[in-house]
């Protein structure tokens, strides 16, 4: 789907004063490093203010910190504010195709106009062609064409119908023929995008357990750092080397990891708004953190892996029958066969004959179970194709041996023989196999660089599901499996300790879809599938899952990369700021000044400037997320940790010596 | 360095390496292989039953109730000296304060000495109360972290072993013998061993000394083996009986690294990854390098300070090189470099030359040691210290591999690293926060004997010793004080317990956890990349932690000494 990509100068002037609105304390508690940032800059606010009213020079310094203090909240706050309102424009511009439609509420026997918003969960409505759907609802009764676009971007319309897996109705997409009754399934402001609207509100969001875990770190590397601060001043007054509680503040707001503290939030934020990027809306934060640590990954054949159909691939003659005759016939015994396979076989026999025309004069046999053939009568004798035994009762004798030879060779490849006869004579094999969609051999092969394994789950028998798993490039297959069976083989990998996702769309499918880890639902699914996933792809494309796995690796890289990033900066600030408060009397502590800073003063307000000016720096990289490569875990760990390690600890010497250079000139300006 | 020192370097070296996976697998067996008559005899004895399995909760009940007992009986022993027997010399008890410190120091296997040996203890004393509390502490330890590995190799259980049962099988398998073996060696070379208590020796100039004696060679085992380091006599390992030659020098190093440097091989076998093993093998042995390396670099340096005064600080075919001041010249420089880096990585506190003597580039060492604690550390809880480190590494760095962080197959989560942090935190709140009152307040200047940045160390360096379970001092500070004895004493409690319970809630709470299998998206924990990580982790973090007073004390003090400065 063509969402507008919401710019920049849309939410910037909001997120601003989201942001400003965000600095009051009860709100920042939720994020304790980011408040004690903000104790730090109430407190040298007031010495600010206490320094003016006696007129001391101090006055400067110690308001530069304090604005540079209010600043790194306020960046922090900004990154969160933005996210949050991307995330929610996105949502609404899908909400707002639904709100304003009216929908035909049934009361007993009539039907009554309301506005789509009055609905409530279990309500029924009716839908006629060229109706606007209302709310998401499941059908009761009925079949319809829909147009789906406006929600998927597919242009193509979808058959949704009662009772199969495929009852789903989404609000906002529109009814091109059919009618329908359908029964509300979510009461207003409880749909799913509701729900996900509520994963990006900063003031509703609950903390995924990972953020969890890292928000505690982050605690007690800030309670270690508290500690390193507060003692500091014993130790001065030991050295007879009085520090200013200003240059304290400063230091303790540096060493805190400010940075990953504040855009904490905006990286969780984005992550599920790149989900929703990809037109799949997770239902939790962590449902998409999940996703990364997927170990194996259940496809079901049909329809994931391949179309949902067989098709004739090829034309096979028995001994002295040319092709065109064999296609000749296999045409006329397909030529009022209406199933997909029959249809398949006759535009591959047109092909080959390269002739379209009508066929007249002949009676279509459909198939029956009791003959399990289909054909047609014509006065050049009864052409009929059919399975290898179903043909043998019919002709009376066993096949050809070269025939026979052709039909085995097909079956142990992993396809579909069709015989084909007229009369009693044997013309030859059509070639049935299922298509496997194109592209995903390779997508197999970078989730197996990710570390995730494939399995396809299909009811086939396991010749056939071996060659098609070999064909795709699939890791491993369950062959002949019963809607149970699914269940049951996802518990037993759970129990062996793999995280196990799947996609899904049936009611059969909702009790694995709950049991599994990560469980994509399909939005044309029936409703208890969409209730058992956590996550649930508008677009119904089942290999979407696979995406939804690099979105959950990319979450999790941006937070390690900027925690890491975060605490690797605190060296530098270290050597701005510890030499210049004891410099004074220690003179040979000159060498640890390894970036010449100009002043003690200027030395704190440039690493502090650093730190407030790094958050806004790093924003647009954790709305984006980093790049995830499937290069294997230690090279990609290697390759992080150079750049977010190493290059955390080097590129503060270079940022906070730039900034003292710029101090210094505006100074030497302003005289 | 001369060739005698690269020698010994190399073949010190290749017995640690050759050693500590030898040890290790025999450790393996103590602990898993089938119990022997002596331990069901003390088993029957006491009275325990050590076929009940212990969740963490019991298991640390078990280890408090033991310690608490331990505690109480070391200090009444102590406390009643003046009336037990073996002593001839009628010593009396010590101070309050400093029998409560004595007793806090040796049950948490720290071996502070806020006393003198020789002066203030009775042989009884030395042989019952010390030794007894040497050996259950260093016991307690190493029954810990084998509950710890449990919770690593363990899956779907709350159980990580039974207390009684880790606790007699290493006592009875191999610390006992262990030490048993190390006293016949020493006394081999001279180490006495006797219920004498004094001898008078006539010197050369034709007068008297009296020299005290005692069962040394037996305290003197398990002080190394133990990793607790208090020694018989206040000069400790420098003293010629408790150390006599360069022989004894290095069994005694090695015996710091007997059971401490084998741990990871140990680790290895009980979680079936013995390549993870040697990586943290590696990881131990990197730090313990770069600290040698800097240690041998420092003190075959000169003293800046001596030159003017035109004393001979380079090697020649007389003496030994270097900063000399303070070592025994019967051990020389690398011996002695040797021994007291083992002693600070180890944690043992055992020293053979004065720690106030050292450059500061060494002191630096020193401190680094004791405040990271796990290369290898103290019996036991060092290695459970290394164990936590890697997965505040892991939880990290592992995250950048795009997985929710996982070690040895167990998703690292909140639980997890809510007391991985609380161990963490134990260390700056001690050390800091007792060194700012030291400092400053009267009555903890009042025991300095040196201004600036050395004087600052001396204190620093206590409460790092206390924290770290060392108990190795510089000297220059008066430390049997009732603040100092007050409160090192609360401080090595502290430090011993407070890390050790929230690493047994993690074994816990690991034990219960599933193992996910290795795929080849797992950040792999055995790898050369791994080790630099973890190295790279823990000097960041005790960098960022400590770089304050690294700065004020050795950096000050080296920076000054290169400009001629003093205090």
């Amino acid at each position: 789907m063509k969402r507008e990509k919401t710019r920049f100068s849309a939410l910037g002037p909001a997120a601003l004063k989201k942001s400003v609105l965000m600095l009051n304390p009860v709100t920042l508690w939720r994020n304790p490093v980011m408040f004690l940032v903000w104790v730090g800059s109430v407190l040298t606010t007031l010495f600010t203010l206490d320094f003016l009213v006696r007129h001391s020079g101090e006055a400067v310094f110690t308001g530069l910190i304090s604005f540079w203090l209010w600043a790194t909240i306020l960046f922090a706050n900004f990154a969160e504010a933005l996210a949050e309102l991307q995330g929610k424009a996105q949502a609404e511009s899908l909400r707002a195709t639904r709100s304003d439609t009216m929908a035909k509420l049934v009361v007993g026997d009539e039907v009554r106009l309301i506005r789509s918003t009055e609905l409530k969960k279990w309500d029924q409505f009716l839908l006629s062609p060229g109706d606007t759907v209302p709310t998401d609802g499941e059908i009761l009764d009925g079949a319809a064409s829909i147009d789906e676009s406006a929600m998927t971007g597919e242009s193509a319309p979808v058959i949704r119908e009662a009772g199969g897996d495929r009852s789903g109705v989404t609000g906002g997409t529109r009814v091109l023929a059919g009618e329908l009754r359908v029964a509300v399934s979510a009461n207003p402001g409880e749909t799913f995008l509701d729900r996900m609207i509520a994963l990006v509100e900063g003031a509703k969001r609950k903390k995924s357990p990972n953020e969890i875990a890292l928000s505690i770190l982050l605690i007690g590397l800030s309670l270690i750092f508290l500690v390193v601060v507060a003692t500091l001043p014993a130790f001065s007054s030991y050295f007879k080397t009085p520090v200013s509680p200003t240059v304290l503040i400063a230091l303790l707001v540096c060493l805190i990891p400010t940075t990953i503290a504040g855009l904490l939030p905006a990286i969780g934020i984005a992550g599920i708004k790149r989900a929703f990027d990809a037109n799949v809306i997770a239902k939790s934060g962590k449902a998409v953190e999940v996703a990364g640590d997927i170990d194996l990954l259940l496809l079901d054949k049909t329809g994931t892996i391949t179309f949902g159909n067989r098709q004739a691939v090829q034309l096979l003659p028995a001994a002295g029958v040319s092709r065109e005759e064999l296609a000749r016939a296999a045409r006329l015994a397909s030529f009022g066969d209406q199933t997909p396979e029959g249809k398949s076989v006759l535009a591959l026999a047109e092909t080959l004959l390269d002739d379209h025309s009508p066929v007249s004069g002949v009676t279509p046999v459909p198939f029956t179970p009791q003959t399990r053939m289909s054909g047609a009568d014509s006065s050049e004798g009864s052409f009929r194709k059919g399975s290898d035994d179903a043909i043998e009762s019919f002709v009376g004798h066993p096949l050809p041996e070269d025939v026979r030879k052709t039909v085995t060779g097909i079956a142990q490849s992993g396809g579909t023989p069709l015989v084909v006869v007229c009369d009693k004579r044997v013309l030859g094999v059509i070639h049935l196999k299922d298509v496997i969609k194109p592209g995903l051999a390779e997508r197999f092969k970078r989730l197996r660089a990710m570390g995730v394994e494939t399995v396809m789950v299909t009811g086939d028998n396991p010749l056939t599901a071996g060659a098609i798993a070999r064909e795709a490039g699939i890791d491993d297959f369950f062959a002949q499996a019963k809607p149970e069976d699914k269940m049951a083989l996802i518990k037993k990998e759970q129990d062996k300790g793999r995280l196990v996702a799947m996609s899904g769309d049936g009611t059969n499918d909702a009790p694995s879809l709950a049991q599994a880890d990560v469980a994509l639902a399909m939005n044309s699914g029936t409703q208890a599938a969409k209730e058992a996933g956590n996550m649930v792809d508008l677009d119904s494309d089942p290999t979407k899952i696979i995406a939804v796995v690099e979105i959950g690796k990319q979450l999790l890289i941006t937070r390690g990369a900027l925690t890491t990033f975060s605490v690797a900066n605190d060296v530098a600030k270290y050597f701005a700021i510890l030499p210049a408060i004891f410099i004074v009397n220690f003179p040979a502590l000159g060498v640890l000044n390894v970036m010449k800073l100009a002043t003690p003063e200027t030395a704190v307000a440039s690493a502090i400037i650093f730190n407030a000016l790094i958050i806004p720096a790093l924003i647009p990289l954790a709305l984006k997320g980093v790049a995830y490569r499937p290069i294997g875990a230690s090279a990609l760990l290697r390759r992080n940790l150079l750049i977010y390690g190493v290059g955390g600890i080097l590129a503060p010497f270079v940022g906070i010596k730039l900034i003292d250079m710029g101090l210094v000139a505006i100074f030497t300006r302003m005289g | 360095m001369t060739v005698l020192d690269w020698m010994q370097l190399i073949l010190i070296s290749l017995l640690i390496g050759g050693g500590a996976p030898v040890v290790g697998h025999y450790l393996a067996w103590v602990f898993t292989g089938p119990r022997i008559a002596p331990e069901r005899w003390i088993h029957r004895l006491i009275g325990v039953d050590p076929d009940k399995p212990m969740d963490w909760r019991e298991y640390a009940g078990a280890l408090l109730f033991s310690n608490a007992l331990f505690f109480a009986a070391g200090y009444s022993l102590l406390w009643a000296q003046g009336r037990l027997p073996v002593n001839p010399r009628h010593i009396a008890a010590m101070s309050p304060e400093v029998t409560f410190n004595t007793a806090a120091s040796f049950v948490t296997n720290t071996n502070w000495q806020a006393y003198v040996g020789e002066a203030q203890l009775s042989n009884f004393s030395q042989m019952v109360p010390i030794t007894f509390l040497m050996f259950v502490g260093a016991n307690t330890g190493m029954a810990a972290l084998v509950a710890i590995l449990r919770g690593f190799a363990r899956s779907g259980t709350a159980h990580v072993g039974n207390y009684w049962d880790d606790f007699f099988r290493f006592f009875v398998r191999a610390f006992l013998p262990a030490c048993f073996a190390m006293a016949l060696l020493l006394v081999w070379q001279g180490v006495p061993q006797t219920l004498s208590t004094t001898v008078v020796a006539h010197s050369l100039e034709g007068g008297s000394q009296t020299l005290i004696l005692g069962p040394v060679a037996s305290l003197e085992a398990v002080k190394n083996l133990g990793t607790n380091g208090g020694g018989f006599y206040n000069a400790n390992g420098a003293h010629p009986y408790e150390n006599p030659t360069p022989l004894t020098n290095t069994l005694e190093l090695l015996g710091m690294l007997t059971f401490t440097a084998s741990l990871p091989f140990l680790f290895g076998r009980l979680t079936g990854r013995s390549r993870q093993g040697w990586a943290l093998f590696a990881t131990i042995m990197i730090l313990y390098a770069l600290g040698l390396g800097a240690v041998e670099i420092s003190e075959k340096g000169p003293n800046p300070l001596l030159a003017p005064a035109g004393i001979a600080q380079t090697t020649s075919p007389l003496q030994d090189g270097g900063n000399t001041e303070g070592k025994e010249t019967r051990l020389g420089i690398t011996q002695t470099s040797f021994f007291s880096n083992t002693t600070m990585a180890a944690t043992t506190g055992a020293v053979d030359a004065a720690m106030d003597s050292m450059n500061p580039l060494a002191l630096m060492v020193y401190f680094s040691h004791m405040w990271l604690n796990e290369e290898p550390g103290g019996k036991g809880v060092g290695f459970a210290g290394l164990l936590k480190e890697a997965i505040l590494a892991i939880f990290i760095a592992g995250l950048m591999v795009g997985r929710t962080p996982e070690f040895l197959g167990k998703k690292l989560e909140a639980r997890e690293i809510k007391l991985a942090a609380l161990s963490l935190i134990v260390t700056p709140f001690t050390v800091l926060l007792l060194t700012s009152v030291g400092v400053t307040a009267s009555f903890g200047t009042s025991s300095m004997d040196n201004p600036g940045p050395h004087g600052f160390e001396e204190v620093l360096y206590a409460y790092s010793s206390g924290n770290a379970n060392n108990g190795s001092a510089m000297a220059g500070l008066n430390a049997s004080t009732p603040f100092y004895a007050d409160s090192i004493g609360i401080e090595m409690l502290l430090s011993r317990y407070l890390p050790l319970l929230p690493l047994l809630a993690m074994a816990g709470a690991l034990a219960r956890k599933r193992i996910h299998p290795v795929t080849a998206g797992t950040l792999p924990t055995d790898t050369p990349l791994f080790v630099a990580l973890l190295v790279g982790f823990m000097l960041l973090v005790g960098l960022l932690t400590f770089f304050p007073g690294l700065m004020l004390g050795p950096i000050l003090e080296q920076l000054s000494l290169m400009k001629g400065l003093s205090f």
